[in-house]
Formats: C-alpha cells, sequence, structure tokens
C-alpha cells in the first residue's frame, strides 16, 4: 500500500482555481519532489495535505486513513512530520530543548506539571541531533543559530516521532548554494535508512535533479508531468511550462530567422 | 409602544456618546498599535475643561458651544503631548510597555485633576437652547439627548469623509493596514502618528465635553468609561470606525432595554454580547484577523531560568533571614513583610502566564478579588475555619478563570488584556452591586484569623508558608513539560501546532493555573487585611500586579517578588504624600522607558555587561 494517496484534489480561492483535479501517490522510502512556476498551486497541494486548508474536492489517503477535515496537530499524531519554509523554532530554548519538545509532546506529556522538562527524554534528542549532526550545538540558544543550523535543528524535530511520511516545503529557501545540496543529501540518506516518505517542494533545480527519486510537475493548479528526474528533464512541456512558450520572446530568441 | 421608543432614543443617546470615545481609541490603536489607557483620563479631562470653561465664558449657545470645542481641543493638545514625551520613546518596545505607560498617565492626570478641580463632583449647567424635553408619541424625550444623537452621526459622517475622501484619511487606512510598507513609501510616520493622537484625543475631550448637561463631572469618570471603550473595541474591531459605531449601538440599546427589566442584568447581558461576538467572530464584528506570524516577532530572551547552585543557596539564605525576622523587627514591618509575601505569590502567578506564556493579562485582580471574597463569605456565612477558607478560595478563582480564560485564550496581544480586564471589570460591578452578600462599597469586615493565628506573628510564618509553597509549586510547574510547551508556543506558536501540543488548550490550562494561584494569595489577603472591599478586584490592583512583574523584571524568576517587595516599600512611603499617584505614576513611566528589563533584568545586564556573570547559554 502506498504511504500517501492524493486523489483528485482541487481548490479554489473565490474565483481562482488554486488546485484542479490532482492525484498522485507516493511510496515508502521515495523521495518525492513537487516543482512548477510560481503560483502553480505547490503550498496549496501542501497546506491541503497537512490540515491547514480544506480541499474542496478530493481525498487524501495516508496509510488508509482520510486526512481531510483533521487538524495539523492530529495529522502529525498519525506520523506526518513537517518543516517550514521559514524556520519555526522555539528561540529561548537550546537546541536540545527544541527536540525534547517534540518528544515530549509525542509521549503524549505535554501536560506534565512536575517532571524537569529539560531531563526527559535528552539522550533521545541527543541522538536524533548527532543524526543531523548538530550534536556539539545541542546547548546553544536556538535564536543565535545560523540560519543552515536551524534548518538541520528542525529537520530533527520534524524525525522525532519517527514519522512515516515528511513533508517539506521549500526545505532549502534562504540557504547558501553549497549548503543546500549538503542539507538535501542528508535528507536523503536520514530517509533512506529509515524508509520514510518525502515530499518536498523546491525551486532549486540542482537540489531537486541532484535527490528527487520521482518529481510531478504542477502548473496552473494540474499535473503537467510526472517521473523520474531523467524523463522530467526531457519533457518539452516542462520546458515550456519554465522557460515560457517561446511566444513572447520569439524575436529576440531567434534572431537567426530575421 | 412609544415608551419603547423613547427608551431606544435614550440608548442611542448613549451609544452616540460611547463611540465618540471609542472610535478615538479605535483610531489611534489602528495606526500606532498602542492601546491608550489614558483615553478615559482624556475624556475625563474634556469634561472637568469643559466645566471650567462652560462656568466661566459668558452664558449663552455660542460660549457653550464653544466652550465644548475648545476643550475637546485642549485634550488633543494633551494627547499630542503625552504621545511625544512619552509614547515615541517606547514604539518599538513591546505592546504592554506603552500599556502600562498610558496607565502611569492615569494616574498622574487623576491626581492633576484632583489638584486643579478639588475632590468634589461638578455638575454642569445645560445645555442653552436644549434644556427641555419634547414630546414623541406621547413620551418626554430631553432635547439634549437628540442633539448628543446628531452630534454622534455627524462625527460618523465626519470620520468617513476624512478617511475616505482626504490624502490624510488615506494615509491613516494605509497605515492601518501595513505600517512598514507606509514607512517604505517615504511618509514621514513621526508626524502622522502624532496627528492621529490628536484626532483621537479630540474626540474623547469631545465625548467627555458633551456629557457635561448630562451627568456630573466625577473623578471616576475615567477607568469607568475606559472598560466599556474596551468592550466596545474589542466587539467592534479594533481599528474599525463603523464596528465601534455598531458595537456602542448594540451595548447601548442593550443597557437601555435591560434595565426595564432587571437592573443587575445589564451587567450580564454585557458579557453575553461579547461572549457571543467573540465565538462567532474572534475579531470583533468588522475586526480583521492579527497576522498568524506576528506573534513571532516576539523578541526571544534568555531564559536561562533555572536557577544555579549558587543563587539556589542565596534563596535559602533569604528564606533563613525571613525566619528569624519576626525576632528581630517591630510589629509593623512584619504586617508589611505578610503584605509583601501575599503580593509576591500573586505577582508570580501572574508571571507564570505573561513571562513564560506571553498572555498580557489587565485584569488579573478579578481572581485574586474572588480568592479574597471567597474565602471572607465562607468564613462569614458559612461559619468555615480560616484554614479550609484559605484552602477553599482558590477554587472560587479557579471557577471564575477557567470561565473568563476560555474566551481571554482566544484572543491574543493587546486584545487578550483588553478582554481580561473588561472581565474583571464585571466581577468588579457585580460585586460592588451585590450589596446584600458582599457589603457593597463597604465590603465585608470581621474577616479576622483564628484565634490560634490571631498573633501577628503566628499569621506571619502562616503567610510565609503558605506563599512560599505557592512559588515554589508555580516555579517548578515553569520548568515542566507544561511550563516549557507554553513557553514553545509563545516562541512559535506555528511549530508547537506543528509538534501536535493544542497551544490553545495549554494557554487556558496556565489561565486556571494563574487564576488559582491569585485566589490563595486574594484569600490570604482578606485575612491579613480583617477586610474584603471592592478594590481587591478593581482596576489598579489589576496593574498593582503588572507593575510589580514589570518592576522586577519579566524575564527572570525572581523578578516578580522584587517587584513585589520595592512595590510594598514605595507604596509605603509613597502613601504620606498627598499626591502619591502622580509620583507613582511618574515613576511607572520612568521604569517603562528607562528600564524595560525591570531590576532583577537590568541588573543582570549591567553585570553581564561589565563581564562580572556570564550570559548564561
Amino acid at each position: 500500500m502506498s504511504e500517501l494517496t492524493v486523489s483528485r484534489l482541487s481548490k479554489s480561492f473565490g474565483g481562482v482555481r488554486a488546485l484542479n483535479d490532482v492525484s498522485f501517490r507516493l511510496e515508502p522510502g521515495e523521495l518525492l519532489a513537487m516543482i512548477g512556476p510560481n503560483g502553480a498551486g505547490k503550498s496549496t497541494c501542501f497546506n491541503c495535505i497537512n490540515g491547514q486548508l480544506r480541499p474542496d474536492h478530493g481525498s487524501v489517503q495516508f496509510v488508509g486513513r482520510d486526512l481531510v477535515g483533521l487538524a495539523p496537530r492530529a495529522i502529525w499524531r498519525l506520523g506526518v512530520g513537517r518543516t517550514f519554509q521559514i524556520t519555526a523554532t522555539f528561540g529561548s530554548m537550546t537546541v536540545a530543548e527544541n527536540v525534547q519538545m517534540a518528544l515530549i509532546s509525542h509521549h503524549r506529556r505535554s501536560r506534565a506539571l512536575w517532571p524537569l522538562a529539560t531531563r526527559l527524554y535528552r539522550d533521545e534528542a541527543l541522538g536524533l541531533l548527532e543524526s543531523v549532526s548538530m550534536r556539539d550545538q545541542a546547548e546553544r540558544r536556538c535564536n543565535v543559530l545560523a540560519y543552515g543550523d536551524l534548518k538541520r535543528v528542525e529537520l530533527a524535530v520534524a524525525l522525532a516521532h519517527d514519522p512515516r511520511l515528511l513533508l517539506m516545503d521549500e526545505p532549502t529557501a534562504g540557504m547558501a548554494p553549497k549548503e543546500r545540496i549538503e542539507l538535501m543529501g542528508l535528507t536523503a540518506q536520514i530517509v533512506g535508512d529509515k524508509n520514510i516518505a518525502v515530499l518536498f517542494t523546491e525551486h532549486d533545480m540542482d537540489v531537486v535533479f541532484a535527490n528527487a527519486s520521482r518529481i510531478i510537475v504542477l502548473n496552473r493548479g494540474e499535473i503537467v508531468a510526472e517521473g523520474t528526474p531523467a524523463a522530467v528533464r526531457a519533457n518539452p512541456l516542462v520546458q515550456e511550462v519554465y522557460l515560457g512558450a517561446g511566444s513572447t520572446y520569439k524575436p529576440e530568441a531567434r534572431p537567426a530567422h530575421a | 409602544m412609544s415608551f419603547y421608543f423613547a427608551q431606544f432614543l435614550t440608548g442611542l443617546a448613549s451609544a452616540s456618546s460611547l463611540f465618540l470615545v471609542a472610535s478615538g481609541l479605535s483610531i489611534i490603536f489602528g495606526v500606532t498599535r498602542v492601546v491608550n489607557f489614558a483615553h478615559g483620563s482624556f475624556y475625563m479631562l474634556g469634561a472637568f475643561i469643559a466645566y471650567s470653561l462652560v462656568t466661566s465664558l459668558p452664558p449663552g449657545p455660542f460660549w457653550f458651544w464653544g466652550g465644548v470645542i475648545l476643550a475637546a481641543l485642549t485634550v488633543g493638545v494633551v494627547g499630542v503631548i503625552m504621545e511625544i514625551l512619552v509614547l515615541r520613546r517606547i514604539y518599538q518596545a513591546p505592546e504592554l510597555f506603552q500599556l502600562v505607560a498610558t496607565f502611569g498617565v492615569v494616574l498622574l492626570l487623576k491626581d492633576v485633576a484632583l489638584w486643579t478641580w478639588g475632590p468634589e463632583d461638578k455638575l454642569g449647567p445645560r445645555a442653552p437652547g436644549f434644556d427641555g424635553a419634547i414630546d414623541i408619541f406621547g413620551s418626554r424625550v430631553p432635547e439634549y439627548d437628540l442633539v448628543v444623537i446628531v452630534v454622534g452621526f455627524v462625527v460618523l459622517a465626519g470620520l468617513w469623509l476624512l478617511f475616505s475622501r482626504t490624502r490624510w484619511g488615506a494615509l491613516v487606512r494605509a497605515a492601518t493596514e501595513d505600517r512598514e510598507m507606509l514607512g517604505a513609501l517615504g511618509i514621514n510616520q513621526a508626524l502622522l502618528f502624532t496627528g492621529v493622537f490628536f484626532l483621537g484625543s479630540v474626540l474623547a475631550g469631545l465625548g467627555g465635553a458633551m456629557q457635561l448637561p448630562r451627568a456630573s463631572v466625577s473623578h471616576h469618570m475615567d477607568l469607568a468609561i475606559i472598560a466599556t471603550v474596551f468592550v466596545v473595541v474589542v466587539v467592534g474591531g479594533m481599528g474599525s470606525i463603523v464596528g465601534a459605531f455598531l458595537a456602542s449601538v448594540i451595548i447601548s440599546e442593550l443597557n437601555a432595554f435591560g434595565i426595564l427589566i432587571f437592573p443587575q442584568i445589564t451587567l450580564v447581558l454585557m458579557f453575553l454580547v461579547m461572549a457571543v461576538v467573540l465565538v462567532i467572530r474572534p475579531w470583533g464584528i468588522l475586526g480583521r484577523p492579527e497576522d498568524e506570524t506576528a506573534g513571532e516577532e516576539y523578541e526571544h530572551q534568555s531564559l536561562s531560568w533555572l536557577p544555579s547552585r549558587a543563587a539556589r543557596l542565596a534563596m535559602a539564605g533569604v528564606v533563613g533571614v525571613l525566619l528569624l525576622l519576626p525576632f528581630v523587627v517591630q510589629e509593623f514591618y512584619l504586617v508589611l513583610m505578610t503584605e509583601v509575601f501575599i503580593l509576591a505569590l500573586f505577582a508570580a502567578s501572574l508571571h507564570f502566564i505573561m513571562g513564560n506564556g506571553g498572555m498580557i493579562s489587565f485584569g488579573h485582580a478579578a481572581y485574586f478579588g474572588l480568592g479574597a471574597y471567597g474565602g471572607a463569605t465562607l468564613l462569614l456565612y458559612g461559619d468555615t475555619p480560616m484554614l479550609l477558607a484559605i484552602a477553599l478560595a482558590p477554587f472560587v478563582a479557579a471557577l471564575g478563570a477557567a470561565v473568563f480564560g476560555w474566551f481571554c485564550v482566544r484572543l491574543s496581544g493587546v486584545y487578550m488584556a483588553m478582554l481580561s480586564l473588561a472581565f474583571a471589570q464585571i466581577v468588579w460591578s457585580i460585586v460592588f452591586q451585590s450589596s446584600g452578600i458582599t457589603g457593597g462599597e463597604d465590603g465585608l469586615v470581621g474577616v479576622w484569623p483564628a484565634e490560634w493565628a490571631s498573633e501577628r506573628q503566628v499569621f506571619y510564618y502562616l503567610t510565609l508558608a503558605v506563599t512560599l509553597g505557592g512559588i515554589l509549586a508555580l516555579w517548578r510547574m515553569l520548568f515542566s513539560p507544561f511550563g516549557y510547551s507554553l513557553r514553545a508556543g509563545r516562541d512559535s506558536p506555528r511549530r508547537v501546532e506543528a509538534i501536535g501540543i493544542g497551544f490553545r488548550t495549554h494557554k487556558w490550562l496556565a489561565f486556571v493555573i494563574a487564576g488559582t494561584f491569585a485566589g490563595l494569595a486574594g484569600g490570604l489577603y482578606g485575612f491579613a487585611k480583617g477586610i474584603v472591599t471592592p478594590t481587591t478586584l478593581d482596576i489598579p490592583r489589576s496593574i498593582d500586579a503588572l507593575m510589580m512583574v514589570l518592576l522586577g523584571g519579566v524575564q527572570t524568576l525572581v523578578g516578580p517578588l522584587v517587584g513585589a517587595f520595592a512595590f510594598v516599600v514605595l507604596e509605603d512611603r509613597l502613601l504620606a504624600f498627598q499626591y502619591w499617584r502622580a509620583i507613582f505614576g511618574l515613576i511607572i513611566i520612568g521604569i517603562c522607558i528607562a528600564m524595560p528589563e525591570g531590576i532583577v533584568g537590568s541588573t543582570r545586564s549591567f553585570l553581564t555587561r561589565r563581564g562580572l556573570v556570564s550570559s548564561g547559554r
């Protein structure tokens, strides 16, 4: 059975069809990249899956359960982790405590009044930080970290409850090119080891083609192409979506004909 | 039928005068994001100044209306002075500081009014030409009420024209929508802010001046109107003029008709309206939701709160000194210290939600007072033993906190502050009016400790034990998973939901816990004083708690305790002066401007800069 089955998802804002009949599947251990120009519907699709938005039509099945109508909180409990386009961490806490919070919530102890939070699940948290190479910064506060390091912390937090599916909204936005490749390489390695399915959106094509096992291309709310990186790269329709149909710049682009 | 129409007009007249004041507050908030606590004081000032002008100018309509308008303009100038001298310095500070600083202005203006006009209420003349009543469908309606109604609609229309037809109005609307963008476009914001303060203050002054022929001018007008105005702008939607108008009409008409059925019901009605509106539309009738990420601009301060070994030893040392105190000092100081302990617990309970959860309550005294009244009524009516009464008092407060908190946690930032204040004011009014049970203004007397604890020394130790236990319990919870979840939600509401924690429920539970401990402090307070009066839960008492937390430092652990100590000592010294409120007001303003980190926080920063202590993490 697929980890995630999205079928016939549609969502309109006023008169604008942001998503139109989008369907795809995601298998365990697969890194599925969702790409497309600005306004293609990537974020809408993402938010329909993670519970931030309620789709008008269609269903989102996660290991046999329908996620539509569930709160983001409930979806997380089912085993869906997520990272944000702009990092969201607890700035007044240390790196380790950020991960510990996710572990505390995972063990449903966020309302415990007596134990000291900093001592709970500390070893597990340090282990997770080790896996994202942040172990040596465990005692630093999050609001003094470099942006790239914050992204790693987010990854560790997202992995804390042993998710089966990871949703990553533009995981490398705001990072330097070299860091991007590193972070996605790290992600690919971790999810490979743990057999986690990943859905991510991305603007950097180098990152996409280097790490995605499969790519879907959205344009104007519809899937226009789907396949392996090689197939997508060769797809003329994709080139058209990304480079334009060629009509606008035709005279300049082909001066030889003149 | 005609009677109801007359009643409707009476309601409309009240709505109209409420709208004048509320629209001013709303405009100021929309542009500057400052909730001006002193707005009620401007209203009072308008009435007093109009009284002086109208009684000293020649009689006749020209001079009467001239006096009213001049009074409004004078208040506008006062508003501008406040904006330039105080608020300009703290626009960048957290919104809490602006609220508290303007409360300092409230205290200052209270004493200015007392000094200028004396303590008596003033009865102004009737409006020349409108001093009779006219017949409408057989019922007599005061002519002046009709004038007030007309003025309300004229101001509404005038504001609408100003905002939709003038360049300045367009700038104000743009600023309400996106302040930063306006700044980026090269608009002089300082000038715009000052202008907005002038307009808003003129409206408050006009509202006050217009009241002159309707009611006597008193020194209670400021806080009496501000709570109602807060309800109006929360219900109508912050920054919306039409919303303020609609809310004024709804609330005033409910009052006008509710009072026919059962006078006490008007408060309950106000509560119900607020509850219904906020459940259906949390941002008010015509308000718009706050930017979801707005809370994440919160400047995360260091919370290396967990006391080090040395700090723990020092605290133990302080407790040791406190234990020995009764053998050393006179009884007077024991009484003073007993009050310090109680207020320290009160402050610590507010700090629990404020410092850790980022929730600003401007009505925390409600739970302190509920505890005090709960304990006193149990003792006086139920013959409950003292210890049991003190033990049960927190539950009374917890019940109140559970109901009001349920609504409060739906809002955030200043919205929550205003709503909590409105709730506290409702509790105050209920206590004040139910004189059969609560003794009304005189309060409940004879709340004395049991025989065995009647010695000052014994009661001192009892208070020390209970408050110390309470404070330690609160501290422990700060470092528990629950306390951490709360802080996590303050740091990033988005992330905390994304790791499966329901932030709103946690906020609500925290609100109830804070209310419970405030109630415990209140229960003790009644026995310490022997009397429980409505002042245990009035607005100034709520501000006291805020002051203690701010004075000590919001982002410190012992801040609230140091703050309580400083506060009690300061108050004890200041009460010797006739105009202590003014002095206190100036101190508040000074702290907001000069020491935004409080005593403990500023000391720590100073030592850190000097390299005397490490910066923690």
